[in-house]
């Protein structure tokens, strides 16, 4: 079960600003193996929708610009041109959006959005794509998916519009399903239903999962990996257990330190990391979580840290200098 | 001292004309006090009526039956030149951080615009509010030079909680106001809330999914089911433990940040009920545990069952106070 489905090498995503590039994505490694439910957390801000729209060329533009290579079936899909990626998008590889509302026409009944989606890959009757659109709604929580299956986007909820787009998602069982915060609105019980879906999928389908999420009860949950993102890079990285039970970067610390926790009593104060994001198109030479890193000594300033393994297993590795003049001596003792 | 009602919610309807005649009734006759100075949590299944209530009580949605009162006036039909200052004091934080921000205008004018329309400041007068709040949900002054579509999630959130906050409402209804934040900015904009709760006497009205950012921001819980309020609670009681069917469900599904995960969970299965045809008897019947036949016919009312807990169930999980 590690065979590698994709593998993004490099890729960089700038933004054109009013006061110049923006490096949305600043040079990211991953890959992404069969049956695997990789969590993508991190920063409000630090590219990882950027990053997932990349991948199948959703946020090509004048203004965007994107280098590094994802690899996937033996081609790089950031050269591909348009023809190859559209046969590819919502077939092999789905995206469901982070922003359900933009995404959905809005003059299109949602159950013929999912039936297109269904036809645009396979040349199947109206009536039966209808038939499996109105499954599918069903499968994602939806009560009375057939009459749902004939509102318009405006007509639902947040939350319903958000499974109309995981049942766009998912028409054509891709091998490869991107979800950018598909549970944010949705409420407890019917998130738990949406990620049993997800397992599901991925046990029996072995399809691969990438789910960008700010909630971290969900990553423990579902995730076998994680990786963190901080101003476009990826700053750790690791299976569930290693990231979210032993951090090692002090954003990951910070980050799990801020989860207002409903097991526990209430406190008039949330712990929150000191300082703001970095939000404008210059970055710090050195580690780009320094002016806010409650560790940080003079060489964090110097250079970007390498992710590299620190004290974990051989695959948890993340971007920090701290310790590595101790381990060094460890070493040498 | 005795709370003293900010705004209240009498049978308080909004009906929607669905597709194929059907329709749907998102908010049933509502009855609800919220006090002064007070966060009422509101909490319940995604589609059963939340935002409709909330955009119903600060008439961004106008509601089909019923009245809504602000300080004792009674604001549901007002009109005009009184309602504009009214509405100034009554904001709104929108759930959906895309569509609701004009993608032609800059951030700054999107941000100022209430303080320019409706408290008549001059625009350098704004301009000095509106770069204050921008550094005060996190995103910089900078940021307001800048269109909508170039922000991520929850920099938009951002955008539309310092909209909402410009000028200096009295009530804010806030629609899932840190869902697309990452857990240590949404820390920080709950601890700026929490400020200007304190600061500022700002009554809240607060949607959320999360039952974790609710349990540290709200006083009191209200819990929703197919456009109806089931329960009531202050907020530790409801912790403790949920007297509803539905709110003990809710709780327990709740994924927590833990190595095992070792509780109870309650798998809501049997029918989800469809809106335009809620089931007879009492709504949440078809997937309750604990459903008896008298469920099924009867439709149970918003009972009290101890002090400041109200809760629409025939067979409540907290023992009712007296007889009844
Ligand atoms: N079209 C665009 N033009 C200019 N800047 C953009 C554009 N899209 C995104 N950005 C910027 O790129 C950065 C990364 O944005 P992205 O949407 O990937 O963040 P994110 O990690 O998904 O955040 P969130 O968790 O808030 O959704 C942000 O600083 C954002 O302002
Ligand atoms: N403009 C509209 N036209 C028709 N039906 C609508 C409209 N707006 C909402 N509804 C319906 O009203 C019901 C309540 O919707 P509402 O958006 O208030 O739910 P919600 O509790 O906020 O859900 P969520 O948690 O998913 O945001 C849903 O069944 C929805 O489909
Ligand atoms: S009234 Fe009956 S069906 Fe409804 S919640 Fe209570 S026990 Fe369950
Ligand atoms: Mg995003
Ligand atoms: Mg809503």
């Amino acid at each position: 079960m590690t065979e590698t489905l994709l593998e993004i090498r490099g890729l960089t995503v700038e933004f054109d600003v009013p006061a110049g590039r923006l490096p949305a994505v600043a040079g990211v490694d991953l890959s992404l193996r069969r049956g695997e439910i990789l969590a993508l957390v991190g920063e409000s801000g630090s590219g990882k929708s950027a990053l997932s729209m990349s991948l199948v060329g959703l946020n090509r533009g004048p203004h965007a610009h994107i280098g590094g290579e994802v690899l996937f079936g033996g081609h790089d899909l950031v050269a591909a041109g348009e023809k190859e990626l559209r046969s590819v998008r919502g077939k092999d590889i789905a995206v469901v959006f982070q922003d359900a509302l933009a995404a959905l026409n809005p003059t299109q009944r949602v159950g013929d959005q999912v039936a297109e989606m269904i036809r645009t890959h396979r040349k199947i009757p109206k009536k039966q794509a209808r038939e499996r659109a109105a499954g599918l709604l069903g499968e994602v929580g939806i009560g009375n998916p057939a009459q749902a299956a004939r509102a318009y986007p405006h007509q639902l909820s947040g939350g319903m519009r958000q499974r109309v787009m995981i049942a766009i998602g998912l028409a054509n069982d891709p091998a490869v399903l991107i979800a950018d915060e598909p549970t944010t609105a949705l409420d407890v019980t019917i998130q738990s239903q949406v990620l049993r879906l997800l397992k599901r999928l991925q046990a029996d389908h072995g399809t691969a999962i990438v789910l960008i999420t700010h909630d971290l009860g969900v990553v423990a949950e579902v995730a076998d990996r994680v990786a963190v993102m901080y101003a476009g890079r990826i700053v750790e990285s690791g299976t569930r257990d290693e990231v979210l039970f032993h951090p090692q970067h002090p954003y990951t610390m910070g980050l799990l330190n801020s989860v207002p926790r409903v097991d526990g009593p209430a406190v008039a104060r949330l712990p929150a990391i000191a300082g703001s994001p970095l939000t404008g198109v210059a970055r710090p030479p050195g580690c780009a979580f320094a002016p806010r890193c409650a560790f940080a000594h003079a060489a964090c300033g110097d250079a970007i840290p390498p992710l590299m393994q620190r004290y974990g297993g051989s695959a948890h590795l993340d971007r920090c200098v701290l310790d590595r003049s101790r381990d060094a001596l460890e070493v040498t003792a | 001292m005795k709370p003293t009602p900010l705004i209240e919610l009498e049978k308080l309807r909004v009906e929607f004309g669905g597709s194929a005649g059907r329709r749907v009734r998102a908010v049933r006759d509502v009855d609800l006090t919220i006090y002064e100075g007070e966060t009422l949590g509101l909490v319940g299944e995604s589609g059963c009526g939340k935002s409709t209530l909330g955009r119903a009580t600060v008439r961004v949605t106008e509601p089909t039956g019923g009245r809504i009162r602000y300080r004792g006036a009674d604001i549901t039909t007002m009109r005009g030149t009184l309602f504009r200052s009214t509405r100034a004091d009554l904001q709104m934080v929108f759930q959906d951080p895309f569509g609701s921000l004009n993608p032609r205008r800059k951030i700054a004018d999107i941000v100022a615009e209430p303080l320019l329309r409706a408290r008549g400041f001059s625009a350098s007068a704004a301009r000095e509010v509106v770069d204050d709040l921008l550094d005060q949900v996190g995103l910089g002054r900078e940021a307001g030079g800048r269109r909508p579509h170039e922000f991520s999630g929850g920099q938009r959130q951002r955008i539309g909680i310092a909209r909402a906050l410009a000028p200096s409402p009295r009530f804010v209804v806030a629609d899932e106001p840190v869902s697309a934040l990452d857990v240590s900015i949404q820390a920080q904009v709950i601890n700026l809330l929490s400020d200007l709760i304190r600061d500022r006497g700002l009554t809240m009205l607060f949607i959320s999914h999360d039952l974790g950012v609710v349990k540290h921001i709200a006083d009191r819980i209200a819990v929703m089911y197919l456009g109806e309020i089931i329960e009531i609670a202050a907020r530790d009681d409801f912790f403790a433990g949920p007297a509803h069917p539905y709110g003990e469900a809710l709780l327990s599904s709740v994924p927590t940040l833990s190595f095992s995960p070792s509780r109870e969970r309650i798998e809501l299965s049997g029918e989800l009920p469809d809106p335009a045809d809620p089931p007879p008897g009492c709504t949440f019947h078809t997937r309750c545990r604990y459903v008896v036949d008298k469920c099924r016919t009867e439709a149970p009312l918003l009972r009290t069952v101890a002090d400041g807990r109200q809760v629409r169930c025939h067979l409540p999980l907290i023992p009712l106070k007296g007889s009844e």
